[in-house]
């Protein structure tokens, strides 16, 4: 690691402040910052932990019946307290293992935007929006490509408003050395539509399959999936071809429809 | 009722006291007043020509005490080759240079360059980012077939060809082998990949130099299975410095699995420099430096050919396999694809005539040597695997025709020039059959089909030679070190015993185990006994842990010294009660005469000879204190029969493992549940080989599983439940306690059996596959099931 200035600010207004600074940097749960951070293929000159403000903390429901997640609710917390939108709760109880669980928010997974992540496949197909210092976020417009988002320099996220689907399920397939996903979909079905999130396959990061949300949107069954994308443009590593996540984009799609029942 | 001591208890260990609350005293632990640390800055090409190393910008940084480059090293010897094979022709293998740090060229990802010692290990880190390196990348060499093509970038310029050796074994046999192919009924043949593997222990390398400038001692702290052969190779071959100036301690070691035997550069580099600036210095190694340093193991490639009569009886095994060596070898390495492979074609079977040939070769990759198994697990998995091929093409039963081909009689000479001692394969597959419940298959596959999933059963058995092994015999083999094991007993003038061994325990439970046999030669409690190892000071010279040596050797050098031992108590009881040292019987640790009630207890003698006023001080001098040194007659041949059943999803191609069923003979049993746990830890390696694991890199060069991000690591859920069985028992007929080893036997016998599932499995779903290489993931049986 090389030296970093450390801060703890107790309010967003003071986060914002303090990463105002050149090439300061929100610190989360630090599950994936710290690790880049000891290799050093960073060096933030300031750090700013979000974990001390208590506003953007927590698990709860809005008036008009979105869960609202802080930006700086850890994984455990979503797994234990997200009980009225039970896929997501069970998407944050199978991320990494209770270590990663105990640090790592909702906030930095987001910021981070992994293509291999789970939780910015539900935002996708939950359609929810993300909330910032500074503005409101569709997921539609903020998920811009692997490791891209629509955040600027300095933004945080302070919250993430998940509509509730009236079923919803997260079906993810593990890569088998790191257990992130290999290829995850998340299937959510609404009173206006299905929408149908994919995370792991795409070399432009998570991204909504339409085919398979407008043939759900009509007949909400696994036969009703179509056959499988096209490999152009999946991922091809050691863990998997473009045409086995391909391939599994149709499976998992098919099993997350029949787990909503 | 099971034994609550002595041989075959099952004592808790004894050393889980300390490593399971925190305090195991590792090497990472200790700290030498006034150490500075090293970084290693390590090349990230595979192959480069060295141009310049401009280190006076990094000198100058805070904290920074010395650069060192290879020019340092200009006038010490290299890391060192501990094995000589001589090739087809009879001529010696092509053995490059080994400089500690890099002299000239770079020859894989993560060979050390420069090594920057500084009073702190981020200061160390900072200045080596200020070295300027100035490398020119030249091609790498990474598949063994094209470095042996006409024209192909040498590793080592000063070599003839990226060949290190071609071995022919036994090569008189070679003519009656193409000759029983040709004649041959039937000839199955399979082309695989034994997957090269990073062992991964749970403690990374670290080693501490420190040097006495007043006493011109050096000490060397390390991880290490084997401090003596440390301190052998280190001292003589590399440093000059002579065993007496020379001390290695190896304390608790996290895990070894072979990859801790090796003698590396680290180690070599903290001595030397501990001496050239008087400091003393560390380096504990990242995990990420454990990808790209620590010795790599597996990596063969290999065609073999099953030749068999008209009624399936085996006549012929022929093999050629390219074994990679990486880009300089490493200690054993040249044995392992040789003689601790080629020796074990055999297998359980009485296959008249073998041959094997092996290409051994270099490439611009990270050293490959003995991992848990070490050329056993490669030949088992080929033989194995062409067995079972040869069984679904003939339409004959995979266990009738292995039965079929058993050996029966021993002692059994193969064609590949070991004898194994004593083996009962029908009794140990009769145990297996047990275990396994192979009658219940059907309906369990049933039950798996009705969920959807392909269930298959895959059976394979196994032969090893352990305890490894007598020095004669593996001198003539091109070993450069003899293989015997030490033990000093002490005994305390209280009655005490104090075992120092050659044999080094890096999970094992020695100090559980060892105690146990003396605890029932003397019969006292195992309390009484403690074992100490791991410190060149303190014990005498032993070869140290690998190749399921331990008890068998090392094991054996104690109860020799044991009866040393009893041998003079006998003669100082006989004193005590005025009686012919022949009448002195001991049991149940009290010395008595035959046919009297006159007896004294162990501590009378054992204080009697430390307090001798009534004492035959003019035959036997005082004291009770002995050493043995154990050379055995042959190796150890434990063998065993496995089973397991996988169900495979046949939309993901994922491979569960449902049952797993091992019956080993080991012969005798110190320890059933050391034993036990040592089965459960290999085949969970072994299942880790199959399933998950795979170092990679491109062709560049790059090692594309440079983490466990990428590199899979078996975890307990990967794992089921293990039916074990040790009771078919044929005991080793030449070393004192008739034991066979236990240590490699799970790594060795598993993998087979997971992939012969596999295939079963994707068979029964009419999926016409035969093979799949190992690590047998999902992406890749739903490939092999596309066809
Ligand atoms: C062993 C292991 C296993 C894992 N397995 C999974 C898995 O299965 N699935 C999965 O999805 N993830 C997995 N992860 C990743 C984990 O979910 C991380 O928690 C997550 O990627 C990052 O969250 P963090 O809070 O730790 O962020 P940090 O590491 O602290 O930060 C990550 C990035 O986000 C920025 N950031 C952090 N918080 C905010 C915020 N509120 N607003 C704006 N920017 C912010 C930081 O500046 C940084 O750039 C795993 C991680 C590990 C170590």
């Amino acid at each position: 690691m090389y030296n970093f200035d450390f801060e703890k600010p107790t309010s967003v207004a003071d986060a914002v402040a303090a990463l105002a600074g050149e090439d300061a940097q929100a610190l989360g749960g630090g599950q994936t910052l710290i690790p880049t951070l000891k290799q050093r293929l960073a060096s933030p000159s300031k750090l700013v932990s979000l974990a001390g403000i208590a506003d953007i903390k927590g698990v709860c429901m809005s008036d008009d019946g979105q869960v609202c997640v802080g930006g700086a609710t850890v994984h455990a917390d979503v797994a234990a307290n997200a009980g009225s939108y039970p896929a997501l709760a069970a998407l944050a109880c199978n991320i990494g293992d209770p270590a990663v669980r105990a640090r790592g928010t909702i906030g930095g997974s987001l910021a981070n935007n992994d293509p291999s992540a789970c939780y910015p496949s539900a935002a996708l197909a939950s359609g929810a929006t993300i909330v910032t210092n500074a503005r409101e976020i569709a997921a539609d417009d903020y998920f811009q490509g692997m490791f891209a988002t629509a955040l600027d320099e300095g933004e945080i996220i302070t919250e993430v408003r998940f509509p509730v689907p009236e079923a919803a399920n997260y079906q993810k397939f593990e890569q088998p050395a790191s257990r992130f996903a290999l290829v995850g979909v998340f299937v959510a079905r609404f009173a206006d539509g299905v929408r149908v999130a994919v995370t792991g396959a795409s070399e432009e990061g998570v991204f909504r399959w339409s085919a398979a949300e407008e043939a759900l949107s009509g007949n909400f069954s696994a036969d009703a999936v179509p056959a499988a994308p096209g490999a152009d443009g999946m991922i091809s590593d050691l863990h998997g071809t473009a045409a086995y996540r391909a391939h599994l984009i149709a499976v998992l799609t098919k099993r997350a429809v029949a787990a909503c029942g | 009722m099971p034994k609550d001591h002595g041989i075959g208890a099952s004592p808790k260990r004894r050393e889980d006291v300390r490593f399971l609350t925190g305090t195991g005293n590792y090497t990472d632990d200790i700290n030498v007043n006034g150490q500075a640390y090293v970084h290693f800055l390590r090349s990230d090409v595979a192959h480069g020509k060295i141009n310049g190393i401009g280190t006076d910008v990094a000198a100058a940084m805070p904290g920074v005490v010395r650069i060192f480059t290879g020019a340092d090293f200009e006038g010490v010897g290299g890391i060192p080759c501990g094995w000589q094979v001589t090739d087809r022709h009879g001529n010696p293998m092509q053995e490059p240079a080994h400089p500690v740090l890099a002299q000239g060229k770079v020859r894989h990802v993560g060979d050390p360059i420069a090594a920057v010692v500084a009073d702190t290990y981020e200061q160390a880190r900072d200045a080596a980012e200020a070295i300027e390196l100035d490398i020119e990348e030249l091609p790498a060499v990474v598949d063994m077939k094209a470095a042996l093509a006409e024209g192909a970038t040498k590793v080592h310029d000063d070599l003839e060809n990226n060949l290190c050796y071609d071995w022919g074994f036994v090569e008189e046999n070679k003519d009656a082998v193409d000759q029983a192919i040709k004649d041959a009924a039937h000839v199955t043949t399979l082309e695989l990949v034994n997957n090269r593997l990073i062992a991964n222990p749970m403690e990374p390398r670290v080693a501490i130099g420190d040097y006495n400038r007043a006493t011109d001692d050096s000490t060397l702290y390390t991880t290490s299975q084997n401090p003596h052969v440390i301190r052998l190779l280190m001292g003589a071959f590399v440093l000059g410095i002579p065993e007496h100036k020379l001390r290695v301690i190896a304390p608790d070691v996290g895990g070894g699995f072979g990859t801790k035997i090796f003698h590396y550069a680290e180690e070599a580099f903290c001595t030397f420099a501990a001496k050239a600036i008087n400091r003393p210095v560390k380096w504990t190694a990242s995990r990420s430096e454990a990808f790209m340093s620590d010795a790599h193991g597996r990596d063969h490639v290999t065609k073999i050919e099953l030749a068999l009569d008209k009624d399936n009886n085996f006549t012929a095994v022929r093999t050629e396999t390219y074994a990679n060596m990486g880009a300089y070898l490493s200690t054993f390495a040249p044995s392992v694809p040789t003689w601790l492979h080629g020796t074990l074609m055999a297998g359980n079977y009485r296959t008249p005539v073998i041959y094997v040939n092996v290409k051994a070769v270099f490439t611009n990759t990270v050293p490959v040597d003995a991992y848990r198994g070490a050329g056993r697990p490669e030949a088992t998995f080929q033989l194995e695997r062409v067995i079972d091929k040869a069984a679904r093409e003939l339409g004959v039963d995979p266990i009738a025709l292995r039965r079929q081909n058993f050996i029966t009689e021993f002692p059994y000479a193969t064609p590949v020039a070991v004898e194994y001692d004593t083996g009962d394969y029908h009794g140990t597959m009769d145990a297996l059959e047990k275990i396994a419940d192979l009658s219940g298959f059907e309906a369990r596959r049933k039950e798996s089909e009705a969920k959807g999933k392909l269930r298959g059963l895959g059976v394979n058995c196994y032969i090893e030679a352990c305890g490894i092994a007598p020095s004669n015999l593996v001198g003539q083999l091109g070993a450069r070190a003899g293989l015997y094991e030490s033990a000093t007993v002490r005994v305390n003038a209280t009655g005490g015993l104090v075992v120092m061994t050659g044999s080094h325990s890096h999970g094992q439970g020695h100090e559980t185990s060892f105690p146990q046999v003396i605890a029932e030669m003397i019969g006292i409690d195992e309390s009484m006994v403690e074992i100490v190892h791991g410190d060149t000071a303190n014990t005498p010279m032993g070869m140290g842990t690998y190749g399921s040596r331990s008890l068998a050797v090392g094991g054996s050098a104690m109860v020799r010294a044991t009866e040393k031992i009893i041998n003079k108590a006998k003669k100082i009881a006989a004193h005590l009660m005025e009686a012919a040292e022949a009448d002195i019987e001991l049991k149940d640790g009290q010395f008595s005469v035959a046919g009297t009630d006159k007896s004294v207890a162990w501590g009378d003698v054992t204080l009697a000879a430390y307090v001798p006023h009534n004492y035959p001080l003019e035959d036997i001098e005082p004291g009770l204190e002995e050493t043995a040194f154990y050379d055995p007659a042959n190796f150890t041949y434990p063998s065993g029969a496995y089973c397991c059943e996988v169900e495979v999803d046949p939309e993901t191609g994922k491979v569960t493992i449902e049952r797993f069923s091992a019956a080993d003979d080991f012969g005798n049993i110190v320890n059933p549940m050391i034993v036990d746990g040592q089965v459960h830890g290999g085949i969970g390696q072994g299942i880790g080989q199959a399933l998950l694991e795979g170092c990679v890199y491109d062709e560049d060069g790059q090692l594309l599983s440079a983490s466990y991000m990428d590199y899979a690591m078996p975890r307990a859920d990967d794992v089921p439940f293990y039916n074990v069985d040790h009771s078919s028992q044929t005991p080793c007929t030449h070393n004192p306690l008739g034991v066979k080893g236990c240590g490699e036997a799970g790594a060795i016998g598993s993998p087979p059996s997971v992939v012969n599932a596999v295939i079963d499995a994707l068979q029964s779903g009419g999926h016409d596959v035969t093979h799949i290489d190992m690590p047998v993931s999902p992406s890749r049986v739903w490939a092999a099931m596309q066809g």
